[in-house]
């Protein structure tokens, strides 16, 4: 039932009133509609606009250290038994992770609207960090907003940022995770709204975030398709990427979204398991609702409530999902899986040992899923994972696991 | 003319300014809810805007956001607090009811399905906080058949532009959120809410409430001689905080709070 896509139709979408389909759109009560509106006119001026676009690049290629390598991790195939794997290597980036594509991005156009307080939310850390990293660059004030609990399970990350310069928010409402950090960010936006640029970490949020987020990542499939045609001589015939937001997904598929033979898998967190109720996967077990400003695939009980969600990474653990994933989704273009905790962490250590590449638990779920895939792939075909982080900040989690204290 | 628009003009022609307070459903408990809107209408309140609990409410501060997650502990769901309403109609048809939350428990009721549950119920308007007019489009043709008032908020940060086109949205009246920030932040700017609201009454005809950070008599007073009503929130739901324990303590506290605010806006200002 997959729709063929073309540039034409990729082209018009978001739509003017940022909606993907039935997902997108603008849901956030008017106090902030009018920055909302201003960011959108802005961005869209600015995203063709040569200076902007010259900046942006050469801070990518300087400063993040792009293109990022396209790898082929031979004995990573050799052990899947099918398809040849490819690794696209964000965890390469400054900072360690895909997140500094788009914080470079947006902290350019917070310049170029003359804000000088920046806010951000984080998950596992690496948005907040990358966040703190551009404002100390730029010499912006930095506030970051994260659960408690996720403070909790990513110190390292945490006390990077104050090394940056960022003053991190702890944040104690709801299930003091992701999400409850995002409706904070928000609140401290609405209350200074004149000074403040709010940057968001991933393809969701009010219109115009899910697209402009998509543009700054967009940078990882475009570089992917160059560098397998040049590397490959052909293009892959599956992209498998996590799914948290969706913005490493987003940024890697996007450009290959009109390849009808490009096969599109984003894994999202099972948790436990789906059937335990206990995961963060609203694309594989959700529903359609409207949460953070935007219409999208949500985990909700039957009141419309949002449910608490649970996976090992903290960077998944959010109950919703960019709208335009939710759209890909419902038009059959991509498809999106789970897998658990346990496989996520063997895909961690597999990972690690037998490539001497350590992802984030994050991105290990990605690892696990394409390392099943391969193995129902013929020998000939191509798979390439984005490996959107590096699992340093993991450490104590693995160690905890294990049973070791460091 | 729907019961918001009656009590609206009575109130005008009265030379009288609506008190409208706001309490979140099923806090402290869903058992008590009616009983605290008939508390508020003997108190002075003219309009109720009752909250519809939500787990995440970002417009929200810390006060509202423990009311939710009291009255979610609790069960409360969306249908149970339009059964609120219904009880509350039994001995008060007079008094005008706006829901006051979040779109997502209302799409996962299904619109129709809200909307019809609602008008029976005797509900009078609905305030969506994360539902602009631009995407009210779904809903807006539901609330028009059925007589209930779309009530929207106007900000200190709305275009010209965008009061225009809001107004032609709304029925009843516009909240007027005067501060920038989450509810029960900040105190309120008289001087520059009775500019503002008379800009906005330059521009459209609907009456206008003000909101936010509205705590005592003397501000609720104020705010009274430059709008059409007064809101009033977070202070009541702190009150009902503090004496979840007494339900006996908290009719009195919410009188002692509520009442003094009737009293000032109604007498001429000194």
């Amino acid at each position: 039932m997959s729709v063929k896509l073309t540039e034409e139709m990729l082209k018009a979408l978001p739509d003017a009133r940022g909606h993907f389909g039935a997902f997108g759109g603008r849901f956030v009560s008017e106090t902030l509609i009018d920055s909302l509106m201003t960011l959108e006119r802005e961005y869209l001026r600015l995203k063709d606009d040569a200076e902007f676009q010259a900046t942006f690049d050469k801070d990518l290629a300087d400063y993040v250290g792009r293109p990022s390598p396209l790898y082929f991790a031979e004995r990573l195939t050799k052990k899947a038994g099918g398809a040849q794997i490819w690794l696209k290597r964000e965890d390469l980036n400054h900072t360690g992770a895909h997140k500094v594509n788009n914080t470079i991005g947006q902290a350019l156009l917070a310049s170029f609207l003359g804000k000088k307080r920046i806010i951000a939310e984080t998950g596992a850390g690496q948005h907040g960090v990358a966040t703190a990293t551009v404002c100390a660059r730029l010499g912006l004030e930095c506030h970051v907003f994260m659960g408690a609990e996720d403070v909790k399970r990513q110190s390292l990350n945490v006390y990077r940022m104050k090394l940056l310069g960022a003053t991190v928010h702890s944040v104690q409402s709801g299930t003091k995770t992701l999400k409850d950090a995002m409706n904070d960010a928000m609140r401290d936006w609405v209350a200074n709204v004149d000074d403040t640029f709010y940057i968001i970490g991933t393809v969701a949020g009010p219109h115009p975030y899910p697209l402009l987020v998509r543009d700054f990542q967009s940078v990882i499939g475009r570089e992917t398709r160059r560098q397998a045609l040049e590397q490959a001589g052909k293009l892959p015939d599956a992209l498998v990427a996590c799914v948290g937001g969706g913005s490493n997904a987003i940024g890697m598929f996007h450009p290959f979204l009109a390849d009808e033979t490009v096969e599109l898998y984003g894994v999202e967190a099972g948790g436990l398991g789906i059937e335990t109720g206990q995961h963060a996967a609203p694309l594989c077990a959700g529903r359609p609702g409207v949460l953070h400003g935007n219409r999208t695939y949500l985990m909700e009980d039957e009141n419309g409530q949002i449910a608490a969600t649970h996976s090992v990474s903290a960077g998944l653990d959010y109950p919703g999902v960019g709208p335009e994933h939710s759209w890909l989704k419902d038009i059959g273009r991509a498809h999106y899986v789970s897998v658990t905790d346990d496989e996520a962490l063997d895909g961690f250590r597999m990972l690690t040992q037998i490539e001497g590449i350590m992802p984030a638990l994050e991105t290990a779920h990605a690892v696990a899923y394409a390392v099943k895939l391969a193995a129902t792939m013929d020998k000939d075909k191509m798979i390439v994972i984005n490996i959107s982080g590096r699992g340093d900040k993991d450490i104590h989690t693995i160690a905890q696991l294990d049973g070791i204290e460091i | 003319m729907s019961r918001i628009e009656g009590v609206m003009k009575a109130m005008k022609d009265q030379g009288r300014k609506a008190l409208i307070p706001y309490i979140t459903a099923g806090d402290p408990h869903p058992d008590q809810s009616v009983g605290l809107m008939h508390t508020l209408v003997k108190a002075g309140a003219d309009i109720i805007e009752l909250g519809v609990p939500f787990s995440d409410p970002m417009a929200d501060g810390p006060v509202i956001q423990l009311a939710c997650e009291r009255a979610l502990v609790h069960g409360t769901t969306l249908r149970q607090v339009i059964a609120m309403v219904k009880e509350f109609r039994k001995t008060d048809d007079v008094t005008p009811i706006v829901l006051m939350g979040y779109l997502n428990p209302m799409e996962a009721m299904g619109y129709e399905a809200f909307a019809d549950a609602a008008a029976d119920a005797g509900v009078d308007g609905v305030l969506t906080v994360d539902l602009p007019h631009e995407e009210a489009d779904v809903v807006a043709p539901l609330f028009a058949a059925r007589n209930l008032d779309p009530i929207f908020l106007m900000a200190p940060t709305t275009t010209d532009e965008r009061i225009k086109a809001i107004s032609e949205h709304s029925s009843g009246y516009v909240y007027y959120v005067s501060i920038k920030g989450v509810t029960g932040s900040a105190t309120i700017n008289v001087d520059e809410v009775a500019q503002k609201v008379a800009h906005i009454r330059d521009i459209m005809a609907l009456p206008v409430g003000v909101g936010f950070g509205i705590r005592d008599a003397d501000t609720a007073a104020a705010i009274s001689r430059v709008s059409d009503g007064v809101i009033v929130g977070s202070v009541l739901v702190d009150t009902i905080a503090r004496h979840q324990a007494d339900p006996d303590a908290l009719n009195k506290a919410l009188t002692d709070l509520l009442h003094p605010m009737r009293v000032a806006m109604d007498s001429p200002a000194s």
